[in-house]
């Protein structure tokens, strides 16, 4: 079993060496000149506008929380497309079921303002 | 695996239980944005009928296991008997819940439909063969049970009870399922009856793929019952959630807990019997252990019986090691008779703290004579959770005492029994307090009373007596519940 992993071991040693070399070196052997202007977050080449901690308003994150439920059911909709003919009048009443408890879910959240952004 | 070889296995009258909490639980959650305010208690009376509905779909289940989903979960005795334990244990918590809700002023539709999704997990959980259904059924129990821990919105110690149990479970899950991964590697299969049938022929190859995999998910079954040295959540999320969700999570969870632990080591241990009793040998002494001399210390009575819920977690896993029918029979026994003893122990507590109260024991000085019945139930239940005859929690003790003695697990009852003493001393300390000091010198819990509180108080401490008085049927249910199994 171990053999047939063994050129990935090496892989995986030699991108390490590698990586961690290239940084290593360019640490000992470079030169520095460290000025003020070079010590700032680098930001696209433009100076920095204020910090990186601001806080954000919390909608954002409810409505990308409720964005990924109904990608992920997308997600679930796609296998079933690729079977939909073995599946036939079966899997069309269960995904319909499955559509229907997350349908629920969108009237809760749309009754509840939850999508409101004001 | 061709899609209609699962299929051609749905049985929906396997599925009754569940599809009636689905139903209601959807019920409530559609209603309660549309429901005016003055028809709310409507998603109440819809709770304690759907637990009604699914627990008779239970019982007419018993003695008729169905098989569903290609062999992925059952509805065998063991199912339906767990099935009533949640059902028990959630009806009483939604009972006690009322009043509490409205002086709480919670979003009541939320969280009657939160309990009964945590509920319809534990289901699956008790009634799974396979592995990835176990996990989906913690999921689906843990994820409610998150919310609910943070439910007081307002308040600081809630919002980290629920901070801290998502992160500590979903830390834990992750362990679960990495262990499933490691048993798929050994085995290619997570279906238990396969995986059991598989293990005779790994001697030597995948072998350490196993003990990695069975190790995984000892870690994952041991944080969500909260086994030491995995409890550290467990006094901070009982202590700062809402009384009434404390209530909830000391029961249920940790008893479809256990279930999936049952049924995963000591139905399928096979070969692996000796290395996993040993292990679960020292999980058992460390639970019992620091959950009861911990428990000494306390002096908030939530935080003591997080750790006495600790400590009986021990007790339970002293049954694990003695496996065989007796242990697993005990086991079911046991869970039974802890659910109703604590939920009826978290009544009164409820009870006592009152509106904005707080729980430091100290507030339980001289209760007898500000409210003699309350009083009164404590004692019982403080009783029955030491396990001092007549009550339930004295005859669950013997089950497992007896049934690991059978086992030849001499030393492990002895550290068991001598645990059962030192619990002695802070449970009946509460009982000291209530019957033998003044009370304070001002009342500083306005405690409330209601109909549906006295009901659970009614129904809790009958319980903790018929079970310890005439505990034979309960006993021959819970021997029945292992047919097929052994």
């Amino acid at each position: 079993m171990f053999e047939t992993y063994f050129p990935l071991a090496v892989m995986i040693a030699a991108a390490t060496v590698i990586g961690v070399g290239q940084l290593v070196l360019s640490h000992l052997l470079g030169r520095k000149s460290k000025s003020p202007k070079k010590l700032i977050p680098y930001e696209c080449g433009v100076d920095p506008v204020g910090s990186a901690r601001e806080r954000f308003p919390v909608k954002y994150y409810l409505i990308a929380m409720l964005f990924i439920i109904f990608d992920i059911e997308v997600v679930f909709l796609f296998p079933w497309a690729v079977v939909y003919k073995q599946l036939a009048l079966f899997g069309f009443i269960e995904m319909a079921i499955f559509i229907f408890i997350l349908f629920v879910g969108y009237v809760y959240i749309v009754k509840k303002g939850a999508l409101l952004w004001e | 695996m061709d899609i209609f070889s699962i299929i051609g296995t749905v049985d929906y009258g396997a599925l009754l239980p569940e599809l009636f909490l689905l139903g209601f639980a959807l019920v409530v959650m559609l209603l309660e944005p549309f429901l005016p305010e003055r028809y709310k208690p409507v998603n109440f009376y819809l709770t304690v009928f759907g637990l009604l509905a699914a627990a008779g779909g239970s019982l007419w289940l018993w003695n008729r296991a169905g098989v569903n989903f290609g062999g992925m979960a059952t509805s065998d005795n063991f199912a339906v008997f767990f099935r009533l334990v949640f059902i028990a244990g959630t009806l009483l918590t939604v009972l006690v819940s009322k009043n509490y809700l409205a002086s709480e002023k919670f979003a009541n539709g939320e969280y009657y439909a939160l309990l009964l999704f945590s509920t319809l997990g534990m289901m699956f959980m008790a009634g799974s063969l396979d592995l990835m259904v176990i996990f989906l059924g913690l999921e689906v129990m843990s994820i409610p049970l998150y919310i609910l821990a943070g439910f007081r919105k307002a308040d600081v110690r809630s919002n980290e009870a629920g901070m801290k149990y998502f992160l500590i479970g979903a830390f834990a899950s992750s362990f679960f399922l990495y262990g499933i991964a490691l048993v798929y590697g050994a085995t290619g299969t997570t279906h238990l009856q396969e995986i059991y049938n598989q293990l005779p022929t790994l001697q030597g190859r995948g072998d350490f793929l196993i003990y990695a995999g069975a190790a995984l998910l000892t870690v994952g079954f041991a944080f969500k019952v909260a086994a030491v040295p995995f409890h550290m959540w467990a006094p901070d999320v009982y202590e700062g959630a809402p009384t009434v969700v404390t209530a909830f999570m000391s029961a249920g969870p940790k008893a479809a807990g256990f279930a999936a632990l049952l049924r995963t080591f000591a139905l399928f241990l096979g070969d692996y019997k000796e290395a996993m009793v040993a292990v679960f040998w020292v999980l058992a002494v460390l639970t019992m252990t620091v959950g009861n001399v911990l428990a000494l210390v306390q002096s908030n009575i939530k935080r003591m019986l997080a750790y006495s819920s600790i400590a009986h977690a021990g007790y339970v896993l002293v049954a694990v090691v003695a496996g065989g029918p007796d242990g697993v029979s005990a086991a079911l026994f046991y869970l039974l008779a802890y659910t109703v003893m604590n939920i009826g122990a978290f009544a009164v507590v409820l009870a006592v703290e009152g509106k904005e109260g707080s729980n430091q024991i100290g507030d339980y000085r001289g209760l007898v004579n500000r409210h003699p019945y309350l009083a009164a139930a404590m004692t019982i239940f403080m009783l029955s959770l030491t396990g001092i005859p007549p009550t339930a929690g004295f005859v669950g003790k013997l089950y497992i005492f007896s049934a690991a003695v059978s086992a030849n697990q001499i030393p492990l009852v002895v550290i068991a029994v001598l645990n059962s003493l030192v619990s002695v001393y802070y449970y009946l300390g509460v009982v000291v307090a209530m019957y033998m000091h003044p009370s304070p010198a001002a009342e500083k819990n306005q405690s409330f009373y209601s109909l549906p509180l006295m009901l659970v108080l009614a129904l809790t401490v009958w319980g903790t007596l018929q079970l310890g008085i005439f505990p034979q049927a309960l006993l021959r249910a819970a021997s029945d519940s292992l047919v097929g199994l052994f």
